[in-house]
């Protein structure tokens, strides 16, 4: 009885985000899209979205949102810990370098290209090479999977980590491979196309258009996210998560499975690597580093792993607070008391403080998934507890 | 469940030994490649060869008295210790500021060497007061909670030790004296610095002193039962959270004096560089099967020997590859023998 009202009320939950999302969509599109060019807005809001949460990095943190929420398959459905997945964002990032830009001048591909015909390099239509970033990455995931797959979990992340070392190196020492130039090394593939939208071209600096492009990427996979975690393939990553040994008595293909969660994580990666190329207008080899790795998991883990919303949450503030929020909160603090401290020097004692202040008295995240907030108590209880409890929650 | 099998003289299911002849073949043929290419690069240059493998067991060495932190702690509590690589820089930096500051010796003579001999002592309860700090307030409350936890309150705990070495050192590289004396002694055309037979000197008997105490010392007894079963440990009298405490100490102090030797042979300090140089050492831990000391230690020369001769050698991949080789190893070694080189399936732990 339980389990069909559950069923029901999920099923109708599962929609109505819907409506929410594309209010806030269309709230934050029209005031950085209209309202914030229009000169008659008052100088002390301009200056105070400008300050606060300037376009450009509204924008980096939705990338960090589409990144996140792929992880969130990964780490937090399957439970899979993964700490390399900035291979991901590179792959995904050099697809959109390779197939959108004049890389490779000495081809003249050019297939439903934003530029003109006769430039060189390969051209391919934004909204394919999205796709074919995606799957590259997918295809990538599942290689780095496998190995993985008799792995238990601190081995597992250190294999994820050992790639997540070596692709960016690759990419990173790319100017001479085997002969080939595959990236550009250091100097990075400067400008990649602009992103065709109907009547315009969107460039580097179309920042409301390009929110409603983000927005709409995380959105497509909040949908994913949702409804596989409702399906049967999101209900037997919870049961690997939970129980792997149970979940594979139970009939769980374990290897399809994990390979599933890791090629849509990967996915995901992909969208965000395409999308985080269009924005800076480029791919740089130094930026995809370890350090953005754990950010990315600090971000499921602090926002809620399993969850969606969680996980949007804990990517927005921790990208926020990186990127642009500490810079903002020290001016002003200075300003007002005269001091001259380096905020940003205190990033590595914030988010240190931060995690472990999380990981002892909030586990589970900001607005954790409830069955996940049961599993990181569980040792706290008997056996007895803990079954009952699972049995309220439901699936 | 798998216990029980291994306990009833079962040799395992078809598959599990199927599994077994995957990983001995695998084994065979990584074995067999790297000697192959040890051979050639012997043959191609023989001085330059053992230059750079001098040079990779130099930093080896380094490695492995990391790495014995790392199998220290996951042989007890089952917890990869992201922060004892930055622990090692906090060492490294102390030990700076403690000789060329605080004591003011800048000059190998006698007053350098006591100044090292003291530094050594200082750096190595530094080390391991630090690590016990950061086991009491963070890792004791999470030794119930999941994996997943624990990690990512080390992965914290790294980033608090990389902002007070950010504060301590600056945020660029720093360049220190040393007062080891530098000078190089000729084995046929092979050039040997004495730095580096100094360092063995030094570090040899710490390895040998941690051994003496983790298998012949009632401290070390304790350590070993604690990592094999909590509970029947402290039914027999041992108090669990001192004995886990005292292996992060050691670990610590190891940390410690692997600092002070780092920035003597290296002679420049840098706040991030406990990161790398720590994963470093993680992968020679598991190399040499994780829980093991003497594995670390293998593992710890191993991968020195092999980054040594990537960097250095006639034949290898260069400098730029140094870490893709590395976690290279890695993976292989975790794909295809997960338990490591000496460690077994049913590895009797620390």
């Amino acid at each position: 009885m339980v389990k069909s009202t559950g069923t029901s009320n999920l099923t109708r939950s599962n929609r109505n985000w819907i409506r929410g999302y594309s209010i806030a969509a269309l709230v934050m599109f029209i005031t950085y899209q209209y309202l914030l060019p229009w000169e008659g807005l008052p100088l002390g809001i301009y200056d105070g979205i400008n300050k606060w949460m300037p376009p450009a990095a509204l924008n980096e943190s939705l990338v960090y949102v589409i990144m996140a929420l792929g992880l969130n398959i990964i780490v937090g459905y399957a439970g899979l810990l993964d700490l390399g997945y900035v291979a991901f964002w590179a792959i995904g990032g050099y697809c959109a370098g390779w197939f959108m830009s004049e890389f490779f001048y000495f081809l003249n591909i050019n297939f439903f290209g934003s530029v003109p015909a006769e430039s060189p390099g390969i051209h391919i239509n934004f909204w394919l090479v999205l796709l074919i970033g995606g799957l590259v990455c997918a295809f990538f995931g599942a290689l780095i999977g496998a190995p993985t797959l008799r792995l238990k979990s601190d081995y597992l992340a250190l294999v994820t980590l050992g790639f997540g070392e070596i692709i960016p190196q690759v990419f990173f020492n790319g100017e001479d491979f085997f002969g080939f130039n595959i990236s550009n090394g250091t100097k990075g593939i400067v400008r990649v196309d602009p992103i065709p939208a109907g009547v315009k071209n969107l460039g580097p600096f179309d920042f409301g258009w390009k929110l409603l492009l983000f927005i709409f990427l995380a959105a497509v996979m909040v949908f994913i996210s949702l409804r596989l975690r409702r399906g049967r393939l999101g209900r037997a990553w919870l049961a690997v998560r939970e129980d792997e040994l149970a979940a594979s008595m139970m009939g769980v293909p374990l290897m399809r499975t994990k390979l599933a969660a890791y090629a849509i994580g990967a996915f995901s990666g992909g969208l965000g690597g395409v999308a985080f190329a269009t924005h800076v207008d480029g791919v740089y080899a130094e930026r995809f580093n370890f350090a953005i790795s754990i950010f990315l998991v600090a971000m499921v883990v602090l926002g809620g792993m399993g969850n969606v919303w969680g996980v949007i949450l804990g990517a927005f503030v921790l990208s926020w607070v990186n990127g642009n929020g500490l810079a903002a909160f020290g001016s002003v603090y200075n300003e007002t008391f005269g001091t001259s401290i380096d905020f940003t020097s205190f990033t590595f004692l914030l988010f240190g403080l931060v995690l472990i202040l999380m990981m002892l008295f909030k586990r589970e995240g900001f607005v954790p998934e409830s069955r996940m907030k049961l599993l990181m108590h569980e040792s706290e209880l008997d056996e007895e507890e803990s079954v009952e409890k699972k049995k309220k929650v439901g699936r | 469940m798998a216990k029980t099998v291994e306990g009833m003289q079962f040799k395992g299911t078809r598959g599990q030994i199927r599994k077994q002849k995957i990983e001995t073949t695998g084994a065979i043929i990584v074995g067999a490649l790297l000697t192959l290419w040890i051979i050639a690069n012997i043959i191609e240059s023989p001085v330059q060869f053992s230059q750079a493998a001098i040079a990779g067991l130099r930093n080896g060495l380094i490695y492995a008295l990391i790495a014995l932190g790392y199998t220290l702690v996951y042989g007890i509590i089952e917890l990869i210790n992201f922060a004892h690589g930055d622990l090692f820089m906090l060492g490294a930096v102390f030990s700076s500021f403690f000789i060329t500051y605080w004591i003011g010796a800048d000059q190998s003579n006698g007053f350098g060497w006591f100044a090292f001999g003291l530094c050594l002592v200082a750096v190595m309860i530094f080390g391991a007061v630090i690590n016990v700090l950061i086991e009491r307030f963070a890792y004791r409350k999470l030794r119930h909670a999941p994996r997943l936890s624990a990690l990512i309150t080390a992965v914290g705990i790294s980033f608090i030790l990389q902002f007070i070495g950010l504060k301590w050192n600056g945020s660029t590289p720093r360049q220190w004296p040393t007062i080891i004396p530098s000078g190089d002694i000729y084995i046929g055309e092979v050039r040997i610095s004495l730095l580096t037979i100094q360092l063995f000197l030094i570090g040899l008997p710490l390895l040998f002193g941690l051994n003496y105490l983790v298998t012949n010392t009632k401290q070390g007894k304790a350590m070993r039962s604690v990592s094999q079963d909590k509970d029947a440990s402290t039914l027999m009298g041992i108090n669990v959270n001192k004995t886990i405490a005292f292996t992060f100490a050691i670990g610590g102090a190891m940390a410690g004096a692997a600092g002070l030797l780092y920035q003597q042979s290296i002679g420049t300090t840098n706040y991030n560089l406990g990161f790398q140089l720590g994963l470093i050492a993680f992968t020679s831990a598991v190399l040499g099967g994780i829980g093991n000391l003497w594995g670390a230690v293998i593992g710890g020369l191993l991968i020195g020997l092999i980054q040594g001769l990537n960097d250095g050698a006639p034949i290898g991949f260069g400098q730029a590859w140094s870490q893709t080789v590395v976690f290279a190893v890695l993976i292989i070694i975790l794909v295809f023998k997960p338990a490591g080189i000496l460690g077994k399936v049913t590895t009797e732990k620390v």
